[in-house]
């Protein structure tokens, strides 16, 4: 696991430790509101309790300043799983090494045949997904998967296990331009007790994947929480902060956020959560996110219930995802392995880019020129 | 988006680890040597800009000795067309025995006197290298101020309107990217015609302004390096209370973007 | 030999420093650059000004 010489962990942690959203008043939230620019202040009050009561205020300046970057646009892309071997034992994850689940991976043949599958929906922007299993899903194995991807899609985006730079630069080499790692929570206690065993135990290694991807030339880097995990106020805080940084020292790539939040999975022992997070703060951590970085893109994926992704795209999400399967394979065969997450919106693309038409907005299947 | 973290009581203005109270930089051109003295005492100005020019043994006096001995001596490179030259009068300013200041100006355009970006941050680069303490006159270019800081600048100089022109602010929405996305001490330099102005992009949290012709051409040099002297203090001090700027936005409460919301 | 462009004859060689007295030069003001070197002022008593020098004698002027 290589280490990189940065000092942003300690910036985000310390920035972190300092947030106390509880001191923040409706003085503070109005404000705010009346602020162009936000900075990281400004941005503790947005995610701060105080903030709810202004929510559809903090929603029309949302969805200002989406239009004012993004207009009317609204990227598709769709996910496909190649692998849910894994070998982490993440508390929370349907793929945990010790869950009883049926294991998948496709061959280089099922995978083309995927591609074709989703490619023939006028999707041209692919997320490629694996398990952390250097065994069962080699990064030659990936670098495989980004090349066939290459015959059929424009932008490649993997959602895989933390890598070296130097493998962030091959696959970069292969075809894929931009990388998704979210940190689940930023509480360092936390995550070792979610995280109990496997390469993804190593918080630091995770926590850097962003910028060795960016010293690699990958073109842009995702970063998310799992919202339920923790103290969601923190960790979106936390997100924003870390994605801040990154901008301002690599500031030619692009960033982006993603949203997941904990919903059920195989296996789920079924406990009441006490970080649960509900629509409202989900939605209050999009806008958060929007007015903090508004030239960011926030993705918006199926974990989430139609009637919740048809709302917030173009108030402040920017990226849907359509035609979704997170099951190993299964657009075109069969599934190979099971899903990582159930779906809560099983939309074909026609049916989301009808959708976005009818809300007045604009699909976009390709926003991204690979150079 | 700055952390505003100004330590109102301790605030100095910071160039290399050389510490100025003064944010008003004195250019001293266009004016008569005996005025000056007098401008330099009442702007109090602690950084002056100076030429470098071929000696003429026939003139009984130089510049220097107009200028009190604590002021920070600025040569500049003007009359330098590309970075080579700039760096030969760099050079030869630092042997004159003035200190390790200097202020890149590289100009290949006659009409307008508008500086060559990429000339400038070569020109930079080398001097960084050779331990100048290097102040860069630029064009505000966001993309060139970066490199300006990854060649080593000390400050970023952009300009507001052309030399002379005391066109005001023109580029300020430029300089406030800087301002905004530059670590460095951000010294707006050129155009600015009026106290006014010097106070304006100082509210927007320029480190110091340069003024020159504004002052030279004044009926009144004297009280009018003062009223520049007060506005630049005036402009400091907005900034560090905390201005919020204006939002031009208008929201709607009563048409509800939150209805769907569940749970 | 050339100083400051314009040409000069030197009907001998002179040692730098004597040139400067001559002409009137305050020494604690100027910089020299001679055949494209700068002259550190050390030496001024040392270099021997030739025919075919080319010479720049330069102090600072009030300048923007």
């Amino acid at each position: 696991m290589e280490q990189i010489n940065s000092d942003m962990l300690e910036q985000v942690l310390s920035l972190a430790n300092n947030y106390d959203y509880n001191i923040y008043t409706k003085d503070d939230v109005q404000k705010m509101l009346n602020k162009q620019d936000l900075d990281i202040e400004d941005l503790k009050v947005l995610l701060s309790p105080a903030a709810t009561e202004f929510l559809n205020l903090i929603a029309h300046k949302a969805q200002y300043e989406t239009r004012k970057h993004f207009g009317s646009s609204i990227s598709l892309f769709t996910p496909l799983y190649i692998s849910n071997y894994c070998e982490n034992q993440c508390t929370y994850c349907g793929y945990n090494c010790k869950n009883k689940i049926h294991r998948g991976k496709l061959t280089e043949e099922e995978i083309e045949k995927e591609f074709k599958t989703i490619s023939q929906t006028g999707l041209e922007d692919i997320l490629i997904l694996t398990g952390e299993s250097r065994t069962a899903s080699s990064v030659e194995y990936i670098g495989n998967a980004v090349k066939l991807a290459k015959k059929y899609f424009s932008s490649i985006s993997i959602e895989i296990y933390p890598l070296n730079t130097d493998e962030y630069k091959y696959l970069n080499e292969c075809g894929a331009d931009f990388v998704c790692v979210y940190q689940e929570t930023y509480n360092k206690q936390r995550y070792k007790q979610l995280h109990l065993a496997g390469p993804k135990s190593v918080f630091e290694y995770r926590f850097y994947a962003q910028e060795r991807a960016a010293l690699a030339g990958m073109r842009g880097v995702s970063l998310g929480i799992l919202f339920g995990l923790d103290d969601f106020r923190k960790d979106a805080f936390s997100t924003a902060v870390h994605a801040y940084l990154l901008q301002q020292k690599y500031p030619d790539i692009k960033i982006g956020f993603s949203v997941p939040r904990l919903r059920p999975y195989i296996n789920e022992h079924k406990e009441q959560n006490p970080y649960y997070v509900n629509e409202k703060q989900l939605f209050q951590a999009l806008c958060a996110y929007r007015l903090f970085m508004p030239f960011s893109d926030i993705t918006i994926s199926t974990r989430e219930r139609a009637g919740f992704r048809d709302n917030v795209i173009g108030v402040c999400a920017t990226k849907i995802s359509a035609g979704v399967k997170t099951s190993v394979g299964g657009h075109q065969d069969e599934a190979k392995g099971d899903e990582q997450f159930e779906i809560s919106d099983s939309r074909s693309v026609a049916e989301i880019v009808d959708t976005i038409k009818h809300k007045g907005l604009y699909p976009v299947f390709s926003n991204h020129i690979r150079l | 988006m700055k952390q505003k973290k100004e330590n109102i009581a301790d605030d100095k203005l910071v160039i290399a680890g050389h510490e100025f109270n003064s944010r008003f930089i004195l250019g001293s051109g266009k004016f008569s040597l005996d005025l000056i003295k007098a401008a330099i005492e009442t702007a109090g100005a602690e950084i002056i800009t100076l030429a470098l020019r071929r000696a003429n043994t026939k003139t009984e006096y130089n510049i220097l000795d107009f200028i009190p001995k604590n002021v920070t001596l600025l040569p500049n490179t003007s009359g330098a067309r590309t970075a080579e030259e700039a760096v030969r009068i760099a050079r030869l300013s630092r042997e004159l025995g003035c200190g390790d200041f200097v202020k890149i100006e590289v100009i290949n355009d006659s009409k307008y006197l508008l500086p060559n970006n990429y000339e400038t941050v070569k020109a930079t680069e080398i001097l960084a290298k050779e331990g100048f303490v290097v102040m860069p006159y630029m064009y505000p270019d966001i993309n060139i101020a970066r490199d300006l800081v990854n060649a080593g600048a000390a400050t970023i100089m952009p300009l507001a309107a052309p030399i002379g022109s005391n066109l005001g602010l023109l580029t300020k929405h430029f300089i406030k990217i800087i301002i905004d996305e530059i670590k460095l001490p951000v010294i707006v330099d050129a155009g600015i015609g009026s106290p006014a102005q010097a106070c304006e992009i100082m509210q927007e949290g320029a480190a110091a302004v340069m003024i020159n012709t504004a002052i030279a051409t004044a009926n009144d040099i004297k009280e009018m390096a003062e009223a520049f002297k007060l506005a630049i203090q005036a402009g400091r001090k907005a900034y560090l209370a905390g201005l919020g700027r204006v939002l031009n936005f208008k929201a709607e409460a009563s048409s509800p973007l939150i209805d769907f919301l569940e749970d | 030999m050339k100083v400051n462009g314009k040409n000069i004859t030197l009907t001998k060689s002179i040692i730098l420093n004597d040139f400067l007295k001559k002409n009137d030069y305050n020494i604690n003001r100027i910089v020299i650059e001679l055949n494209g070197e700068i002259i550190s002022k050390d030496k001024y008593n040392t270099v021997n000004l030739k025919d075919t020098d080319v010479m720049e004698v330069l102090s600072f002027v009030g300048g923007g």
